[in-house]
């Protein structure tokens, strides 16, 4: 896809940087914060083992201040393109622009200064097992340079905003999966970056800690505009955070845009699968074995209708019932919320005639189609 | 044992610790800084110096193979050059310190490799310069093993130190040697002995309490 495609959407800049530490070039648009160029990133063959193709093709933009998930499965190349926005990675060909900067193109103490301006976390946090919570989010300070005192009140100021200032003195191994990645938070926050890369941060920790951390990089996003950019390969960490998605599959990117058009109206294998597994695509495994492929006297036809769009699926089974004065009986059904969009799919019983016909039938799928709902026909149960 | 024997434990026991201790502190000078760079400066590291670092490799294999007994008289000029005298004390410090630095060396750099290497990436996310990382990251991080691996260099100074007699440095090895084995004196052998073994219990558990005490990865759990 290109990045044409990729609309950027000015309600979501508000907020700018409210302590942006740099300028922005006033060549680029002020609302891309990323932007990749015609990216390629190839490691060459090495001891044996083959050169690798992580990423091709790669032209797409991040709008600042958005939340962007990028979806794929491992060895899709998120992290190397995650990497090559704070320039711990540089592309083979092609330029990666951020805030303005082409970072590719920095090396040593310019691209060391840069690089403070782009906060990371990471999966397993990173923290340094010698350092307190507080120590640890000094060092980025520390390293800029920062005055003593001047890093003292920063610091406090952090462990407020990622909710664990009372844990300022203790150090990781005293701390739970979930008040690490706060600190890892705060540490990347610490030198008031403009973007904040996410490196499957959620990864190891349980669903409701996930669900808090997110909240809070929600939270940051919303009160200091930090742009974000969370790599993942789950599914529910997109929905829940992400509005706009990038999905990467062998390298390239396969579609990206609205978190709520991509996921409503999946086009590549990939895309459709991370939405399967996030709305559970296969039937109850009582209503599957039980499923025949002729017709039963007196029995049910079994049709799976997609669900997709904002209230959707609200009303679809009571009017079908109505309009077509049918007994339709609910076999099934899996309706999730992305983006404020429902997305899944409800598994429907239609009667048969006594002597199997499929009558009813046919008027239901031509009734399903003329409401553009997409249909087909699983096969019968008695 | 009479007081004059004991007089002479005590002062042997005196230069043997000031050997040691020196050589274990010139050592540490130069083991340091080179077993950092020997684990930070293969293909793709922080100072990435493939040549370099396999030369300095095979320098210090070479000098870790070459017995002590004949690293001590081999490099005799080079002792008189720095220390201006070849015998003595202070002149085996000379020996000693090259023998422990090599070692030193290859310690530090098993402990530094220790460290997780995301938080070398962590670091220079946040755009620390490679010393930064070594200072801030590498050696805070990896100080537990550094102070085990510096016990175990002490430890094996002591050891060393036993064969400068040699060149008349002295010391508890020495002492041992010359009168508990050539003047058939099996008391003093077996005096030596322990203190030899008190010493070496006594720096072995210091340096376990200190490497406890900065160890913050298993302390609480």
């Amino acid at each position: 896809m290109k990045a044409a495609s990729m609309n950027v959407h000015p309600s979501l800049a508000i907020g700018q940087p409210i302590e942006k530490l740099d300028a922005i070039s006033p060549a680029t648009a002020p609302d891309v914060m990323v932007r990749f160029e015609g990216i390629a990133k190839t490691y060459p063959a090495y001891r044996g083992k083959p050169g690798v193709h992580a990423l091709q093709n790669i032209d797409f933009a991040i709008p600042r201040g958005s939340i962007t998930g990028v979806i794929g499965r491992s060895g899709a190349g998120k992290s190397s393109l995650v990497r090559l926005i704070n320039g711990l990675e540089r592309p083979t060909t092609g330029r990666v622009v951020v805030d303005g900067r082409d970072i590719s193109a920095l090396s040593g103490r310019e691209l060391r200064l840069a690089q403070r301006s782009i906060g990371m976390i990471f999966q397993h946090f990173n923290l340094l097992s010698s350092r307190t919570a507080a120590a640890n989010i000094a060092l980025p300070l520390e390293i800029a340079g920062w005055a003593k005192a001047d890093i003292r009140a920063r610091v406090a100021e952090l462990l407020t905003l990622v909710g664990i200032a009372d844990k300022h003195d203790r150090y990781p191994s005293e701390l739970s999966g979930g008040q690490k990645q706060r600190v890892g938070i705060a540490r990347a926050l610490a030198t008031r970056p403009s973007v904040l890369l996410s490196d499957e941060a959620t990864s190891a920790l349980d669903p409701q800690t996930t669900r808090a951390i997110l909240d809070l990089l929600a939270n940051i996003n919303r009160e200091l505009g930090v742009t974000i950019v969370l790599i993942t390969h789950e599914m529910s960490v997109v929905r829940q955070l992400a509005k706009d998605v990038v999905v990467l599959d062998a390298g390239h990117v396969v579609e990206s845009g609205h978190v709520a058009d991509i996921f409503t109206h999946p086009k590549h294998p990939i895309t459709q699968s991370f939405l399967a597994e996030a709305i559970g695509d296969s039937l109850p495994v009582s209503l599957a074995s039980r499923i025949v492929s002729v017709p039963l006297a007196g029995g049910q036809a079994v049709i799976r209708v997609q669900v997709r769009g904002a209230g959707a699926g609200d009303t679809l089974v009571a009017r079908l019932a109505r309009e077509l004065g049918l007994d339709v009986s609910l076999l099934s059904a899996r309706i999730d919320e992305i983006g404020g969009q429902h997305v899944g799919s409800l598994t429907l019983g239609i009667p048969l005639g006594t002597s199997g016909g499929e009558d009813a039938t046919t008027r239901t799928l031509a009734w399903l189609s003329q409401y553009q709902f997409p249909a087909e026909r699983l096969g019968y149960v008695a | 044992m009479s007081p004059e024997l004991i007089n002479l434990i005590v002062q042997a026991t005196g230069e043997s610790l000031y050997m040691v201790g020196l050589a274990a502190l010139i050592g540490t000078a130069f083991g340091l800084p080179l077993g950092v760079f020997l684990a930070t400066s293969r293909k793709g590291e922080l100072f990435a110096a493939p040549v370099v670092n396999r030369v300095l490799g095979i320098v210090v294999n070479a000098t870790r193979s070459t017995p002590f007994i004949i690293l001590v008289v081999a490099i005799i000029p080079f002792t008189r050059l720095v220390a201006g005298t070849s015998i003595g004390s202070t002149a085996a410090i000379v020996p000693l310190t090259i023998a422990s630095a090599p070692f030193i060396a290859r310690l530090v750099e098993a402990a530094i490799r220790e460290v997780d290497g995301g938080l070398i990436e962590t670091a220079s996310s946040f755009g620390a310069s490679p010393m930064q990382i070594v200072l801030k990251v590498l050696i805070p991080e990896a100080l537990p093993g550094l102070l085990l691996a510096l016990t175990l260099a002490v430890v094996s100074l002591l050891g060393y130190s036993a064969m400068v007699g040699a060149v008349g440095g002295g010391g508890l090895g020495d002492l041992g040697i010359r009168y508990g084995y050539q003047r058939f004196m099996p008391e003093m052998m077996l005096a030596v002995v322990v203190v030899l073994i008190a010493l070496v219990q006594l720096v072995q558990s210091a340096g376990d309490y200190l490497a406890r005490r900065v160890n913050r990865r298993l302390r609480h759990r």
